[in-house]
């Protein structure tokens, strides 16, 4: 049991080594940026699914959350504090709470410590999910989708239209972002294989999580409200409480996607909170089979690599049309939905035995 | 605020709030027969308003719009032809993902047939600095047409909804599929004439304020959000609701913009919106059940 619950993970892991490995060798580290860049987006993803797959709850506007943590992570980090007056900035520098750096001109200075920014990053996020859901967790269905856009709409438009967040330009110039033990998240090509592990380290941390979470009670609570809310409630599970909760954790793994992603690009835009974002991590999840990590997280992965790597050029959304209509139409299930895997695993299983039993009749 | 002033933005809140009932309507009369929300919806706009254009290269301008209404109403049905009907007992989020891919797929092979320029319709009357007096604000010929298009487009579908056999079988789809289909009614026929319905509709409007808004290949996201904003905020199915709904949105905008930032227009109406929709989760003329019913 625990067994089998570990070996998809420790394979994943396996997954991610192997392909760095393989890219190193044959000298296209390249790959990894882009693999880099869909693995943060796959964090957002796999929140999403639990909240839309398990809870049974659509929001149509994650990408907010997810510049949410972008944006604030780069107007903290981004202004120069060793040059200003300000008592805040000062009472930081006191407070140790800065990390030196040079700029472009050569010249020492002095920024706020990404940790501190993502601290408030999710510290604001949470509490912002927290206030909007209380009321928009009390919709249903298209109305639900709705009142989620409408957040998105909210967040795109105040990124879009203030001096703060840039307006179209976007915030540039973000500072690496140092961890522990000498790790950095920039976009120095340098570091590609370091970023490429601690973005895949993230997701596996993060899968493991929300693996756990669905197979805890607090699961069972979310697969009973997916089936039924009012049965659930009169069973005792306070429903309004488990929904609240997931979608306050589904928006900080935007979140957190959204600050170490703004560190490794080195700056974030209004594109990220655009309502097409959003309906694009929807549309994976539907895609991955809904209450499927390991689909969302397939189809996340694919899906995000080849669009970054602008692999099908100005027809990229074309073919992600494409995919949405061809696997709504013939696996409405998802293309990892539990129906297709069964079909799948028996497949593979009649191929093995076929393979033992009939000898030369196998596909050879 | 001056009276002048005061009817000048209310004209222009009319104006945009009668093109977003406009598709409004059109996401009703499909959710209405086939409990799909159409996300492709404004890409009916975009496709009439491009066609028309394409079109008054060769033609007067009234064929023109008449052959792109055609042709676009053929599109939605050649949608339902090839990818609604082939979806089996599909669920709301499996419909919902489809016509999301649909827009997509519209919206880019539009890119490619016409490229990422703006262009617009002629103006039906008249041109950009043609404007008429009314009692001290000044509105454009065109404003009139789009006002006067949407008026004859809702009293139009009033009538064929309550006096056509079409109509009233739809309506029939509406209430419950099953009986309707009982009754010998082809329900299948009436999804495609009500996505052929919704589809030459849009394709109208698309014309009607291509002059003022102009027309581009992604023109159609807006207006589909704006739309299905205002659908939800009238409670959905309900054209009347859909035209109350246009209204209120449209006025929110126009007088928001006279306190606050035109950066910030959409902003504020959305979240006035959902403060509406907070306290009346089914919309303003909703059935209570129906924010209940159709769960993803």
């Amino acid at each position: 049991m625990r067994f089998k619950k570990h070996l998809p993970v420790a394979g994943l892991a396996a997954a991610i080594v192997i392909f760095q490995a393989l890219t190193s060798l044959l000298g296209r580290e390249y790959y990894l940026t882009q693999l880099t860049m869909a693995a943060y987006y796959c964090l957002v993803i796999l929140g999403l699914t639990v909240l839309m797959g398990y809870a049974g709850q659509i929001s149509m506007g994650h990408a907010a959350f997810f510049a949410m943590g972008g944006y604030t992570t780069a107007v903290l980090t981004t202004p120069d504090l060793s040059t200003s007056a300000h008592p805040l900035a000062r009472l930081a520098i006191d407070l140790g709470l800065t990390v030196g750096d040079v700029n472009a001109f050569g010249d020492g200075v002095r920024h706020l410590s990404p940790w501190v920014s993502l601290a408030v990053a999710v510290l604001l996020t949470a509490g912002v999910a927290f206030l909007i859901g209380i009321p928009i967790l009390k919709l249903k269905g298209h109305y639900l989708a709705m009142a989620t856009l409408g957040f998105g709409i909210i967040v795109y438009r105040i990124v879009l239209g203030t001096a703060l967040f840039g307006e179209a330009d976007g915030i540039s110039d973000l500072p690496p972002f140092g961890l522990a033990g000498g790790l950095t998240v920039s976009g120095d090509p340098g570091l590609r294989v370091q970023n490429y592990y601690i973005a895949a380290f993230l997701v596996v941390a993060g899968m493991v999580l929300l693996l756990n979470l669905i197979d805890s009670r607090v699961g069972r609570a979310l697969r009973s409200i997916h089936g039924s809310e009012e049965a659930a409630n009169a069973m005792g599970v306070d429903t309004s409480w488990y929904k609240l909760l997931i979608f306050v954790l589904s928006a900080v793994f935007a979140c957190v996607a959204g600050v170490f992603l703004a560190h490794f690009n080195g700056g974030v835009g209004p594109s990220e909170a655009e309502v097409m974002k959003s309906v694009t991590y929807v549309a994976i999840v539907a895609v991955g089979g809904m209450a499927n990590l390991w689909g969302a997280l397939a189809m996340g992965m694919v899906l995000n690599y080849l669009s970054l790597r602008g692999y099908f050029g100005s027809y990229d959304e074309l073919v992600f049309g494409g995919i949405l209509i061809v696997i709504m139409l013939f696996f409405p299930e998802g293309l990892l939905g539990t129906e297709n895997l069964k079909r799948l695993t028996g497949a593979a299983a009649r191929l093995v035995r076929g393979k033992t039993a009939g000898g030369k009749h196998g596909i050879s | 605020m001056p009276f002048d002033q005061l009817l000048q933005y209310a004209l222009s809140g009319v104006t945009n709030g009668s093109i977003y009932a406009i598709v409004a309507i059109g996401f009703n009369i499909i959710y209405n027969t086939t409990g799909i929300i159409n996300f492709a919806q404004g890409e009916f706009l975009m496709l009439g308003g491009m066609t028309a254009i394409s079109l008054s290269a060769f033609m007067p301008l009234p064929l023109a719009i008449l052959a792109a209404v055609i042709i676009t109403s053929c599109i939605g049905a050649l949608i339902d032809f090839f990818f609604i009907r082939r979806l089996k007992s599909p669920t709301v989020l499996n419909m919902i993902i489809v016509t999301i891919g649909l827009s997509i797929v519209i919206r880019e092979i539009a890119l490619h047939v016409w490229d990422e320029k703006v262009r617009s319709l002629p103006y039906f009357t008249g041109n950009e600095v043609t404007s008429i007096n009314l009692l001290g604000a000044y509105i454009s010929p065109q404003v009139l047409w789009v006002l006067g298009i949407s008026a004859v487009t809702v009293v139009f579908l009033g009538f064929f909804f309550k006096f056509t056999l079409t109509g009233r079988s739809m309506r029939a789809c509406a209430s419950n599929m099953t009986a309707a289909r009982l009754c010998g009614i082809n329900t299948g026929a009436m999804v495609t004439v009500s996505f052929m319905l919704s589809a030459a509709i849009g394709a109208l409007a698309g014309c009607a304020i291509s002059p003022i808004t102009q027309t581009q290949y992604d023109c159609g996201t807006s207006l589909a959000i704006k739309g299905f904003t205002v659908a939800i905020l009238g409670g959905l199915g309900n054209s009347t609701g859909a035209v109350i709904g246009g209204m209120v949105v449209g006025m929110l905008e126009a007088f928001s913009i006279s306190v606050l930032p035109l950066a910030y227009k959409d902003a504020i109406s959305i979240a006035i919106l959902l403060l509406i929709l907070f306290a009346k989760p089914s919309g303003l003329l909703g059935k209570k059940e129906a924010a209940g019913l159709k769960e993803f």
